[in-house]
């Protein structure tokens, strides 16, 4: 971006670059094969979106000529150039795009037709060829598929032509319907509970998706209800803002108390799935938190994060379980889970005393060594006289609580323990974040050598965010004992620290509501390592976006969907300082 | 009484002397100036002192105790605070943020003090925020008010190095060594630093190691400068004395007829 | 002014460092007394230390041990080649090329294929070197193709970006490459076709009973580890490299394209894993998507032992991480009387990494780093 600032020396707004269309019209074809090939629209077909005249199966391709006209239209616009008028080259140039994207599918098809890769290529079948020609002939099928792409790429080109307003409630549609079209399950239940299941009936098919009345009906919603409450809501928002900074904070603690409280009374309402489902996203919630502290707040790359979750694990089980092979005090939950913590801090400082002085890299690898070493050890037969080895730990009971038992069986009551802890998480990172501790890990984050230089003892600093994080990790593991019942190494494994570090990075590191966020849109949509989200029929393609998502986030929008004000300033510094000077923030050299 | 005394001190990189058979002391109450051409060893030396270097060979005494072997924030805990050449302040904490996490080795809340809120971990948290404050304020209306809660990143260059001054000052030192402070700065807000500097130890009470290359600055605020050239003290005394030495007219001149080994070069 | 001194001072040596020492220790103990038991069991099983550290012991005969050094070598010659890219790619750009473990795996599916159809047209057995020669060049094309789009797509934009974030990148490029390979090739492990009978055959050489695939192993490596040598010691290229690695900016100075010398680096490094992947496939013959981990963690693990940056040091680490994990589950946990050994191979090539960065943090062979990754 740097390079495109320094080339524009002409303040001319510059021309449409075609270059960039065609770039990006090969881009399209090349991810339109790709889709295909990697069997999202065979694997996916049986998700309606919009039933039946949309299925995420089609919506994979779909989207990409749309999206990529949109990308390639849009353009840096530098302060003191003027923006290029927009016109009907636009629309060509989508078009363009799209049809890019559309040609790449037809040479598919062609090459379906008539080579048979399928031994390497598993998707290279039939049933792609039939689904590709719209259930047509694949003549009629290419064509269809030229205009479709042409058409969605004119859309996508579109939505710079058009003003913000109309962009904005166009897309405000299209997020709506999609959202309730995937939130289906959760929906469902939630309305059920409120013996609503009249509205649910209606605008959902029942195997899936929104019925096109239904769709229609939410679009309009959705270009409704803000007209309704827009006015409404601004109002508050600035009487809000007028209030003195006491009488806000209070206002603010209200909300976050009835917000609270809300919380804990949806459970009530809701089913079986959706007690599941937000148990599942709390335990990660959980982990996240944890690894926020020490990934988003002390700069440590933890890459064995799951190790901690395994120690405190299996520590439950082994101290509460009557089927523990070498140690069973069947202790009460709430009493092991104080050994729980304690015994996860030793570990955490264990593992952490090696590794803290190495450099950040080194320290990624080598964490990511201990995590495997701590499951390969549970996994042993050396030390299945105490772990059980592959066999794992069975038997475990739910957590006493008095008025019943939180198990896995009832997932309304795991949801709620849950919620009680990541509130204590919540709280602890909070409080932690703006104290003396807190502010050490952020200098060591900025600059180690220089916290050092200014009294941090960074050593016993950065031992102190391992241990915190893994404290935090072991009540997930703990309550993830008690919910499923029996434990195993396999549950353990490198791949839960990478979907936590996703859910962390995507949400924003540093940023207690960014992780939260996160957690809620990467579990509850897509689903955990082994658990279930929201679009399950995902399946095999899940970890393949989260890994696309990962890099994406990286290069396009590293502080994550919910910035924390400083890290964003640490990634786009020069962007920031330009900011400031604009606003007349930076302070000019004293007049002399 | 000497507070730093320094005894035949050597620092070795690789076969490279930074430092070499360096014997110094500052006295209680002192400004002492370090001054030499380039690549004469004067970060090294400030490096070894706050630890950051460790010397290969020779004695560090600060009032009477070695700092051998100490880490850097042992050093800073046992009173002597730096600044760097080219400033390094935690760019994105706020102004107040990174005065108040310079008070960390004298401030003791720990993880519980801060999730129970306790009464200590309160006023704790104001007495080093105050604190902080009157540190600031040292500088005039610069960094306090609206720009406590703005980020370092957006002070100017001559604030940054001000900032930084005012982050040493804050981890509550005896002895404040101070890397170029003045670098980069125009006449006018060298000369009103060059003041502060003096009012530095006549109002706080800190001793005063300063590196500098301005000689002016030199003139103004030492009671005594030392020369370093190649890693050796090569003159030491009042600022005339020095200046008019005929070793330190050469250490940074040359000599008239070169010599051979004056070509070596010593970089860090 | 306000100096207070009633506090106590910290004390000299901190906790982590006694603790350190004392992990330090624990690893030298373990160690000799685990070669001890050994050396006694191999005197005598009944002796009474032998007995005392494990009772069941029975030793191990010469040719056993020697069966597990050879497997343990040629294992090492791959996570060497594996290293070298790693290696250079630190060398240049000074992070950890996370998916380099995938490129590696890519090669080795790649093999899988072509070697597949070869089989299929009946040509594998007949004329197994030429189609030897074509896989490993298919399989080098594929993964150095794999690099250099990595490179380009995921890495490049990052350059100078804070050390994080190209290393959380690089995690994202081979968690997508792994399940690409899921997606496009389907789950389940792969397998290579039978290798000719006469390759399986056992040699004897000094002294050595070697398989046929292990000498075919080992003198792929030291084939492709002295084309490397030389490219990069002889060539315009390597100096070109070398200049890179020093430093960027008087590099390009200097006249060097920066970002192609960067490209070539990973096209090398790329084209080592492509080899190392067929030689996982002649050594194991089944390769499934996460085939890159394990070797690729090993494989760094090498390249710290060897002291990254540097590439004769990648290869030295790479045979001895392979020796060490090979024999030293029975040499040292068996006569220490743990159970189960073999599963806890990879637990020891993690405990080797550990305890080199931990002993020596610069390697055993010294680390070659331009100036400004040593300050």
């Amino acid at each position: 971006m740097t390079a495109t600032a320094n080339d524009a020396s002409t303040f001319e707004a510059p021309g449409l670059d075609w270059r960039r269309q065609i770039r990006f019209s090969a881009i399209g074809a090349l991810s339109c094969a790709f889709i295909a090939l990697a069997g999202m629209p065979v694997g996916l077909d049986r998700r309606s979106i919009v039933y039946p005249v949309l299925s995420l199966g089609y919506l994979s391709l779909f989207w990409v000529p749309f999206v990529l006209a949109s990308l390639a239209g849009s353009q840096v616009v530098l302060e003191g150039m003027g923006e290029r008028e927009r016109d009907t080259r636009d629309l060509a140039a989508g078009a363009l795009v799209g049809l890019g994207s559309a040609l790449g599918l037809v040479g598919l098809m062609i090459l379906v037709k008539n080579f048979n890769l399928r031994d390497p290529l598993v998707n290279w079948s039939p049933q792609l060829l039939e689904l590709l020609s719209f259930n047509r002939s694949t003549t009629l099928g290419m064509l269809l598929w030229v205009v479709l792409g042409t058409t969605l790429g004119l859309l996508g080109g579109a939505m710079h032509v058009v003003p913000a307003m109309v962009r904005a409630k166009i897309l405000t549609v299209v997020l709506s319907v999609l959202i309730v079209s995937v939130l289906q399950t959760f929906l469902t239940d939630l309305l059920e509970g409120f013996r609503l299941e009249v509205f649910t009936d209606f605008i959902y098919y029942k195997r899936g998706g929104l019925e096109i009345l239904g769709a229609l009906l939410v679009a309009v919603l959705a270009i409704a209800i803000p007209l309704l409450v827009a006015g409404r809501i601004k109002g508050l928002r600035a009487r809000v803002q007028k209030m003195p900074p006491d009488e806000r904070s209070r206002v603010n603690l209200v909300l976050l108390g009835v917000g609270a409280a809300l919380l804990l009374v949806l459970p009530f309402f809701l089913g079986k799935i959706a007690n599941e489902l937000l148990a599942n996203v709390g335990l990660f919630v959980l982990l996240a938190l944890g690894l926020n502290i020490v990934v988003g707040l002390a700069g440590i790359l933890d890459l064995g994060y799951v190790a901690f979750f395994a120690v405190g694990g299996y520590t439950t089980a082994v101290l509460t379980s009557p089927n523990s092979p070498g140690f069973s005090p069947e202790l009460p939950w709430p009493v092991a889970l104080i050994v729980v913590v304690v015994l996860t801090g030793l570990v955490g400082l264990f593992i952490g005393a090696p590794v803290i002085r190495m450099r950040g890299d080194y320290l990624a690898i080598v964490t990511l060594g201990f995590g495997e070493i701590i499951r390969l050890l549970f996994l042993s037969d050396w030390l299945s006289g105490w772990f059980g080895g592959a066999q794992g730990i069975t038997n475990i009971p739910g957590v006493d609580v008095g008025i019943g038992t939180v198990k896995g069986t009832d997932p309304r009551s795991v949801f709620l323990l849950v919620l009680v802890f990541c509130g204590i998480a919540i709280y602890v990172s909070w409080r932690l974040e703006h104290s003396r501790l807190g502010r050490a890990w952020m200098a060591i984050r900025e600059d180690e050598d220089v916290a050092e230089a200014m009294g941090v003892n960074t050593t016993s600093t950065k031992l102190m965010a391992f241990v915190v994080g893994a404290v935090l990790a072991s009540f997930s593991g703990a309550i993830f004992s008690a919910k499923v019942g029996s434990i195993f190494p396999t549950s353990f494994i490198m791949l839960v620290s990478i979907i936590i570090l996703v859910v962390v990075i995507v949400g924003g590191m540093g940023n207690i509501a960014g992780v939260i966020v996160g957690a809620v849109v990467l579990i509850g949509v897509l689903g955990g390592p082994k658990q279930p989200g929201l679009l399950q029929e995902l399946g095999q393609f899940k970890l393949l976006i989260y890994g696309a998502l990962l890099v994406w986030m990286m290069l396009k929008r590293p502080e994550g969907l919910v910035p924390n004000v400083r890290r964003s300033r640490e990634l786009h510094q020069e962007e920031f300082l330009q900011d400031a000077w604009l606003k007349g923030e930076i302070d000019e050299e004293d007049p002399s | 009484m000497n507070m730093l005394q320094i005894l035949d001190l050597s620092v070795t990189f690789g076969g490279l002397h930074a430092l070499r058979n360096l014997d110094f002391h500052v006295e209680e109450g002192e400004i002492v100036s370090v001054i030499g051409p380039n690549g004469a060893g004067k970060t090294t030396f400030f490096n070894m002192i706050s630890g950051m270097v460790t010397p290969t060979s020779g004695e560090i005494l600060f009032e009477g105790e070695s700092l051998l072997n100490l880490d850097p924030s042992q050093v800073t805990e046992r009173g002597i605070a730096r600044t760097f050449q080219n400033v390094r302040l935690f760019a994105n904490m706020t102004i107040l943020e990174n005065v108040m996490v310079a008070q960390h080795c004298r401030t003791h809340q720990k993880v519980f003090g801060a999730l129970l809120q306790t009464k200590a971990f309160k006023s704790e948290e104001i007495a080093i925020r105050e604190y902080g404050e009157e540190v600031l304020s040292f500088f005039g209306s610069r960094l306090i008010g609206y720009r406590l809660n703005q980020p370092a990143s957006v002070l100017s260059y001559a604030n940054r190095r001000r900032l930084e001054i005012a982050r040493a000052m804050a981890t509550r030192p005896r002895l404040l060594l101070l890397d170029e402070p003045v670098a980069g700065m125009n006449p006018r807000e060298s000369a009103e630093l060059t003041a502060l500097i003096g009012r530095l130890r006549s109002e706080w009470g800190f001793t005063i190691v300063i590196i500098e290359h301005d000689m002016s600055v030199v003139r103004d605020v030492s009671d005594r400068v030392v020369v370093l050239d190649h890693g050796e003290t090569i003159a030491q005394g009042s600022y005339d004395s020095v200046a008019n030495d005929p070793k330190v007219v050469e250490a940074y001149l040359g000599r008239q007829v070169q010599d051979k080994n004056a070509d070596e070069e010593t970089s860090s | 002014m306000t100096t207070t001194h009633d506090a106590k001072l910290t004390s000299r040596v901190l906790w982590v460092d006694r603790f350190l020492t004392l992990i330090r220790i624990t690893f030298i103990v373990v160690i000799s007394v685990g070669l001890l038991a050994f050396v006694a069991q191999q005197i005598n099983p009944q002796n009474p230390f032998a007995q005392w550290a494990n009772p069941d012991a029975t030793g191990l005969t010469a040719p056993q041990f020697k069966g597990l050094l050879v497997t343990g070598l040629a294992q090492g010659a791959m996570y060497g080649l594996i290293a070298l890219g790693y290696s250079m790619v630190y060398g240049v750009l000074g992070f950890i090329n996370f998916a380099h473990g995938e490129v590696f795996m890519v090669g080795a599916m790649s093999g899988m294929i072509t070697s597949n159809k070869l089989a299929d047209a009946g040509l594998w057995e007949d004329a197994f070197l030429l189609c030897l020669l074509f896989i490993v060049v298919t399989s080098i094309l594929l993964s150095t193709a794999t690099a250099v789009i990595m490179e380009r797509v995921a890495y490049r934009p990052l350059r100078g970006a804070p050390r994080l974030i190209p290393l959380i990148t690089s995690i994202g490029v081979s968690f997508f490459l792994q399940n690409l390979s899921v997606v496009l090739l389907g789950p389940g492990a792969k397998s290579y076709p039978t290798l000719p009978s006469w390759l399986s055959q056992k040699r004897s050489l000094v002294g050595f009973q070697i398989e046929g695939t292990k000498l075919l192993v080992l003198l792929t490596a030291a084939v492709s580890m002295a084309g490397l040598w030389f490219l990069v010691e002889r060539t315009r290229t390597g100096k070109a490299m070398r200049a890179v690695a020093e430093d960027k900016e008087i590099a390009a100075l200097m006249g060097i394209d920066v970002n192609r010398t960067i490209v070539k680096t990973f096209a090398v490094g790329g084209a080592m894993a492509g080899v190392a992947g067929i030689l996982w496939g002649i050594l194991f013959r089944s390769v499934i998507h996460t085939t890159g981990f394990l070797p690729g963690i090993k494989a760094f693990s090498a390249a710290v032992v060897g002291g990254i940056g540097n590439l004769g040091g990648a290869m030295a680490g790479g045979l001895s991480l392979g020796a060490a994990e090979a024999t030293a589950p029975l040499v040292l946990l068996e006569p220490l009387g743990v159970d189960g050994v073999s599963q806890l191979r990879d637990a020891v090539a993690f405990a080797v990494l550990i305890f080199v960065l931990l002993v020596r943090p610069s390697g055993l062979f010294g680390e070659r780093l331009s100036e400004d990754e040593r300050a």
